[in-house]
Order: C-alpha cells, then sequence, then structure tokens
C-alpha cells in the first residue's frame, strides 16, 4: 500500500455502469418499466455520487501533504488485464491534476444534464419505455466518458474512446423512428471510425517504439518519463508521400502524435472530420449538451493535452494542432452566421471553441485548452440547455426565424441565457473571456509556431464572428415581435424545475468560472500570488509553455480581445436589433456568398460526391453484386448445394436401388476385397 | 482327413450358400443359404479347433448357432409380416425404399 493507492477512485466510473447496467436489465428482461421515480433515482443518483467522491478525492489529491506537491498523483489498480512477456497493461485508473479537472467536470456537468433531462424527456411516453432507456444510455455514457478520462494508460482510454463512441450512437439516433435521426448517429459513428483509426495507429506506433527501445508500456506516467528514449529516432517515409516537408525521414514522436491527432479531429469535430457534429443535434437536447458541449468532443483535446509530453518533442505536429484548431475556429464560426437552428448554430459554434481548445494545445498552452475545456463545458452546456427549454416552450420549434420576443414568456430561461451568450462572447469578466484570452495570449506568444502571428489574427477574427453570431442568435429569440404562428404562440411556456434549477447553476458557473484561472497579472493586481490557480495546479502534468510578457503587453491584448468581442456584439445589436432590414439587405447584396455560408460551403455536398457516392457504387457494382452475390452467394452458399444435388441426381441416387440382393453383393464384395486385403502380404 | 479337406467343403457350402442368396429371389430359400454360410463357417472353426487341440472354436461354433436362431426367428418374423401385408415372398417386390 504506497501512499498512491486510493481503492475510492473505482467508483467514480463503477457506479455509473451500475446504474446503466440495472436499468438496462431491467428494460431487457423486466415486464414492465421501472416506475418513473425508480429510473430518476438510479439515473440521476449515480453520477451525483460519482461527483461527491469525485469531489472529496480530488481535494484529497490537493491537500495530501504526503504526495509530492510537484507531482501528485492517486492511482487504483483493479488488475493485470494483459500480460505478455514484459509488457503488462493494467486495467487501473489514474487522478492526476488534469484528470481531476476533467473529472469534476464531467461528473458536475453530467449530473446537472441527468437532472435536466428528466424535464426535458418527461413527455415521452413512447412503446419501446423511451424514457428509461433514455437514462440507461445516458449513465452508460457517463461511464465511458469517465474511463477515457481515468484510465491510465493508452488501452484504457481507448476503451473509453470507442465507449463515448457507441454511446453517441445510441444517443444521437435515440429517436430511430424517424430515419433521419438514424442516419445521423451513423454518420457520427462512421466519420468517429476513421478518426479511431488514426488513433489506434498512434498507440500502436508508440507502443512499438517503446518496445523497440526494451520498454514496452502504454501507461502514461512511464511514457511520460521515459518519452526521451523516442526524442531522437526517425521513420522514413515511404516513396509518394514526398511532397511532405522533412522527406524523408520524420521524427517518430511527430508521427505518433499526427496519428493520434487524426483521432482527436473525430472525436472533437475538427477539419476534416467536424461533419458529423452538426448533424448529431438530432438527438435529444440534453444529448448535445452533455455530448457536444461538456464530455465527449473534449476527449480529443484531453488527450491531446494528456500526451503532451510526446507534442512538446514534435513541433511539427504541434504546428499541425495549432493550425487545424485555428482554420475549424474560424471555418465554423463563420458557418455559424447563417444558421436558422437554433441548435445548428450552437454546433457550429462548438466546433468553432474545440478549434480555439486545439489552437491552444498547439501552441503549448495546455492548461488554457483545460481551462476553456471547463468554461465552454458550463456556457455551452448553459447554452444547448436553455436552447432546449426553448424547444420545449415552442412545442419543438428550433427555427430561430420563427422565434423572437420570448423574453417575457420565458424569463429564467431567458436571463441563463443571456448570461451564457456574455461568456462566450468574450465579455469580462465572464468565463468564456478568460480562457479565450489566455489561449489568445499564448497564440500570441508562440514564437516557435511558425505563422503565429497570423494564428493570433485568425483567433481575433472568429472572436469577433462568435461575438456576432452569439448575439444574432440571442435577438432573433428573445427580443422583438414573435414570429410564432397564432396556435403556438398562444401556448409558448416556460420550462418546469427540473429545467431551471440546472439553467441556474451552470449560469452561476458560467460568470465565476473564470476566476478558478485569473491570469497572474490581475492577480498582481489585487496582490494575490499565483491567481491562475488552475494552471499551478496542471503544470505538473501539462508541458505548458511559459513565455515571459510583460504585464502591460497582457492587459493590452486583453483590452483588444475584449473590444473585438464588444465590436461583434455592437455589430450584431445594429443588425437585428435596431435595423432589422440591414440583415436581409446585406444578404441580398451578396446573394452567392451567402447562399455558400448558408449551405455550410456544401462540405457534405463535396464528401458525398467525392467519397460516399464512389463508395456506394463500388460497393453496389463490385462488393454486393460482385463479391457477395456473385462469389459469396452464387459460388460458395448456392455453388455447394447445387453440386450436392447435382451428384445426387445423376449418379448417387441410382445406388439406392431398393432390390436387396444388390446391397448383398456389395456387401460381399467388400467382405472379399476386406479379406483380401487384410492377407495381402502373408 | 486333413484339415484342408474340411477347408475345401466349408468354402464349397459357403460357396453354395453366397450364391443361393445372391440369384435366387425367394426369401425363405435365401434364408436357407444364409443357414449354409453359416454352417460351412462352423464347420471350419471346429475343424481349426480340433487341429490346434483349443476349444475356443467349438465355443465360438455354438455362439453363431446361437445368434443364428435368434436371426432365424426375427427374420421368419418380417417374412410372415410381409406375406400377409403384400402376398408374397419374391424379394424383388419389395424395392420400394429408394429414390
Amino acid at each position: 500500500m504506497t501512499e498512491h493507492e486510493n481503492t475510492a477512485l473505482r467508483w467514480i466510473p463503477l457506479l455509473p455502469l451500475i446504474a446503466a447496467a440495472l436499468s438496462g436489465a431491467w428494460l431487457v428482461f423486466g415486464r414492465r418499466a421501472l416506475p418513473r421515480v425508480a429510473v430518476i433515482a438510479l439515473a440521476c443518483g449515480a453520477p451525483i455520487a460519482s461527483f461527491a467522491i469525485a469531489v472529496v478525492q480530488v481535494f484529497k489529491l490537493a491537500l495530501e501533504t504526503a504526495l509530492p506537491p510537484d507531482a501528485p498523483y492517486y492511482s487504483d489498480n483493479l488488475y493485470t488485464w494483459i500480460s505478455a512477456g514484459d509488457f503488462h497493461a493494467e486495467l487501473a485508473f489514474l487522478l492526476d491534476p488534469l484528470s481531476a479537472v476533467m473529472v469534476l467536470v464531467v461528473t458536475g456537468v453530467g449530473s446537472l444534464i441527468h437532472i435536466y433531462s428528466v424535464g426535458y424527456m418527461d413527455d415521452d411516453h413512447r412503446e419501446d419505455r423511451g424514457f428509461q432507456r433514455f437514462f440507461a444510455y445516458l449513465n452508460l455514457f457517463t461511464f465511458s466518458m469517465l474511463m477515457l478520462i481515468l484510465g491510465d494508460n493508452l488501452l484504457v482510454m481507448f476503451v473509453g474512446w470507442e465507449g463515448v463512441g457507441v454511446c453517441s450512437y445510441l444517443l444521437i439516433g435515440f429517436w430511430y423512428l424517424d430515419d433521419a435521426n438514424a442516419a445521423a448517429g451513423q454518420k457520427a459513428f462512421v466519420v468517429n471510425r476513421i478518426g479511431d483509426f488514426g488513433f489506434l495507429l498512434g498507440i500502436f506506433l508508440l507502443f512499438w517504439s517503446f518496445a523497440q527501445a526494451g520498454l514496452p508500456t502504454v501507461e502514461f506516467r512511464e511514457m511520460s518519463a521515459n518519452v526521451g528514449l523516442l526524442a531522437e529516432r526517425t521513420v522514413a517515409l515511404p516513396g509518394w508521400l514526398s511532397f511532405l516537408p522533412g522527406f524523408p525521414t520524420w521524427g517518430l514522436l511527430t508521427l505518433a502524435c499526427l496519428c493520434l491527432f487524426v483521432g482527436a479531429c473525430g472525436k472533437s469535430a475538427q477539419i476534416p472530420l467536424y461533419v458529423w457534429l452538426p448533424d448529431a443535434m438530432a438527438g435529444p437536447t440534453p444529448v448535445s449538451a452533455l455530448i457536444h458541449a461538456a464530455t465527449m468532443v473534449t476527449a480529443g483535446v484531453y488527450m491531446v493535452c494528456r500526451m503532451s509530453f510526446a507534442y512538446s518533442l514534435a513541433p511539427g505536429a504541434q504546428a499541425t494542432v495549432a493550425w487545424t484548431g485555428a482554420l475549424t475556429a474560424f471555418f465554423a464560426a463563420t458557418i455559424g452566421l447563417a444558421q436558422t437552428d437554433i441548435k445548428k448554430v450552437l454546433a457550429y459554434s462548438t466546433v468553432s471553441q474545440l478549434g480555439y481548445m486545439f489552437l491552444a494545445a498547439g501552441v503549448a498552452a495546455y492548461s488554457a485548452a483545460i481551462f476553456h475545456v471547463m468554461t465552454h463545458a458550463f456556457f455551452k452546456a448553459l447554452l444547448f440547455l436553455g436552447a432546449g427549454s426553448v424547444i420545449l416552450g415552442m412545442h419543438h420549434q428550433q427555427d430561430i426565424t420563427k422565434m423572437g420576443g420570448l423574453r417575457r414568456r420565458m424569463p429564467v430561461t431567458w436571463a441563463t441565457f443571456l448570461v451564457g451568450v456574455i461568456a462566450i462572447a468574450g465579455v469580462p469578466p465572464f468565463s468564456g473571456f478568460f480562457s479565450k484570452d489566455e489561449i489568445l495570449l499564448a497564440a500570441n506568444q508562440a514564437h516557435a509556431i511558425p505563422g503565429h502571428q497570423a494564428l493570433w489574427a485568425i483567433g481575433m477574427a472568429t472572436a469577433f464572428l462568435t461575438a456576432f453570431y452569439m448575439f444574432r442568435l440571442y435577438f432573433l429569440v428573445w427580443s422583438g415581435e414573435s414570429r410564432a404562428d397564432h396556435h403556438t404562440q398562444a401556448s409558448i411556456h416556460e420550462s418546469g424545475k427540473w429545467v431551471l434549477v440546472p439553467l441556474c447553476v451552470l449560469a452561476l458557473f458560467s460568470v465565476i468560472g473564470g476566476f478558478f484561472g485569473l491570469p497572474d497579472a490581475y492577480g498582481d493586481l489585487f496582490g494575490v500570488q499565483r491567481s491562475n490557480s488552475l494552471h499551478h495546479f496542471l503544470q505538473p502534468v501539462v508541458h505548458s509553455a511559459e513565455h515571459e510578457i510583460s504585464h502591460a503587453t497582457e492587459f493590452r491584448l486583453a483590452a483588444l480581445t475584449t473590444c473585438v468581442g464588444l465590436a461583434g456584439i455592437a455589430l450584431a445589436t445594429v443588425m437585428y436589433f435596431w435595423r432589422r432590414d440591414l440583415a436581409a439587405k446585406l444578404a441580398a447584396a451578396i446573394r452567392p456568398l451567402y447562399a455558400l455560408v448558408r449551405d455550410k460551403y456544401r462540405i457534405d455536398e463535396l464528401y458525398d460526391a467525392a467519397i460516399v457516392r464512389p463508395l456506394r457504387a463500388l460497393s453496389s457494382s463490385l462488393l454486393s453484386r460482385g463479391v457477395d452475390q456473385g462469389l459469396i452467394d452464387g459460388l460458395a452458399v448456392n455453388g455447394t448445394a447445387k453440386l450436392v444435388r447435382a451428384s445426387a441426381d445423376g449418379a448417387l441416387k441410382y445406388l439406392q436401388s431398393g432390390f436387396a440382393q444388390s446391397y448383398l453383393v456389395a456387401m460381399l464384395l467388400g467382405g472379399v476385397l476386406l479379406v483380401a486385403w487384410l492377407v495381402r502380404g502373408s | 482327413m486333413l484339415p484342408f479337406h474340411f477347408q475345401v467343403v466349408a468354402a464349397l457350402i459357403f460357396a453354395i450358400g453366397a450364391l443361393g442368396v445372391m440369384l435366387r429371389r425367394n426369401m425363405i430359400v435365401m434364408f436357407m443359404s444364409i443357414e449354409l454360410m453359416l454352417n460351412a463357417a462352423n464347420l471350419s472353426l471346429v475343424a481349426f479347433s480340433r487341429e490346434i487341440g483349443n476349444d475356443q472354436g467349438q465355443i465360438l461354433a455354438f455362439i453363431v448357432m446361437v445368434v443364428a436362431a435368434v436371426e432365424v426367428a426375427v427374420g421368419l418374423a418380417i417374412i410372415i409380416s410381409l406375406v400377409r401385408n403384400r402376398d408374397t415372398v419374391n424379394i424383388e417386390d419389395t424395392s420400394q425404399m429408394k429414390w
């Protein structure tokens, strides 16, 4: 029993799993649905209990004096999962500062979303016991996410990684009777498969190279301590890749990190694998909040931060991550400008904010990335849940051009939604400002990354766009005259307590969440040492780049960021509040460009034409008609049957003459031959 | 007499029995032919047993007789039921169990 062991960790993921298993087993074997009270108690109780355990353990981690303060961690080893030669992988959990932050966000925000779901899914009285099924999936998802976060090696992480993939498929396609929803679930699953393939390759590559270096391991702490073994190793690229910079050899870590990043792109919806996330809005709104704001989509960011020891030695991979993130942030923000579905706006905003997080990770500001993961979990979950409340109030109307003037009808939702919008727009001192500012500051100072000034400029432009399209959404939904039809208008109503309480809690955290990571420059103003507590908490685990920068510069950049955000808000106010005709006029003036943006740059159509259709054609012609129907059905299955039938028909059946005497002759002949064979030698 | 003579007689009797089974159509006669073959085997067994001076062959012959008696009991029952149902003892009239 070392001071690092802590058997309480296992219960954090286990409780949601038990709840999911009980609920699911009852669903399969039980004659009728569990009473709703029991479902709610089980489904909400598990994540809340996990949260409670997590809080206690994280505080112990932070305050325990027996742990080394420069590298505190707890581990919980359940059993040796794989043991082969000198390689062994444990089923073990690791609680260090990085996973501590994530675990609190996932269980905390997750619990709120579970509670919210009780109110949101209340009207689901379908034949297939949807209410209970929904919560079973939700618990299973929470379990998978916690496995992903708490796993102390890449294999356990991968189990959780795949688990959240499956659960997102189940949850996005939850209303499976509608074909479009089922298709959205499949799309999420398939696109994630592509990413997972890259992730797996990265894991294999890392494991293989560590094994080559005489240390077969997939455990994070061990890899981190020994990553120096791989620092100088290179791999030879095949000839057809000669267009790449750095050809003919690449750093092994660069290649491994790029492979891992492909996985992160899939899970965290970055270019070019972002297309599944907007479609995934087909799922119930709590699912959108849980999966697409707080947990699963941040798994890629978490993984990159977790592997920061490798990325810090692979500058090429870091630059790729930073540029992909920045471009995704900008690209998705422009699409968000012209969307009319309330959840789609938020979806593209999520893609954009995830881009920010990767930008931070790419410029080695890992603590800023995790900070933004945290604040984003608060305000984006708040916005999604607020949108869900609006959708409930509007009787499942999601088109913002048919809303408007909801402020008086749904005051609590309005107030919390406004808080979320301000937070994401980056107005100080709301939480989004601090995390975004820290990212932009890091990008501005990342001299190691080629074109870091361009990255910063893109980030600033994105901040402007974010503020603009979020306030466009706000004005279209809440202010002005209602554009709904009379029937809907008459019955708009505020949501119930189950919905409003989580909204208020999340709104509170959206306001104060930024103070966990208040930059040291601000702390110095008030004489607080180490005010950026999150950064100092995370510093032992993630290898964030330190940059020396004067406080004056820091304040100047922060002021600039604030101005940019306020400019976006001002423009949105002019176009969607004071001069409502301006937006339509502008859209008409730049019609082709506007149409292109509204149609999301027709990327889906491009993928459809370039990948989906050729694959379909190949499948139907060669694979289906040729291989499946021709070879397997025709030759193998039916061919065997035909062969047997033909040989029986043609020859074998005549042996069965029914004449007893011909059988006797055969018997006798056989006997004679047998005897002859037995006595042949003697 | 030499054992060879016994074996020649036994072989002859066996061959007559085998031919009878293969060529005759009357089931009763086929049955009698089977008995001939069994007895040929018995003769051979007894002859060898006596030559070697070991009683095992004699005992085997008794066993064969018992089995033959049982077989006749079963076989005759089949033949009788066949005659009752189809009014024939011709083996070629019972060839329905084919394709």
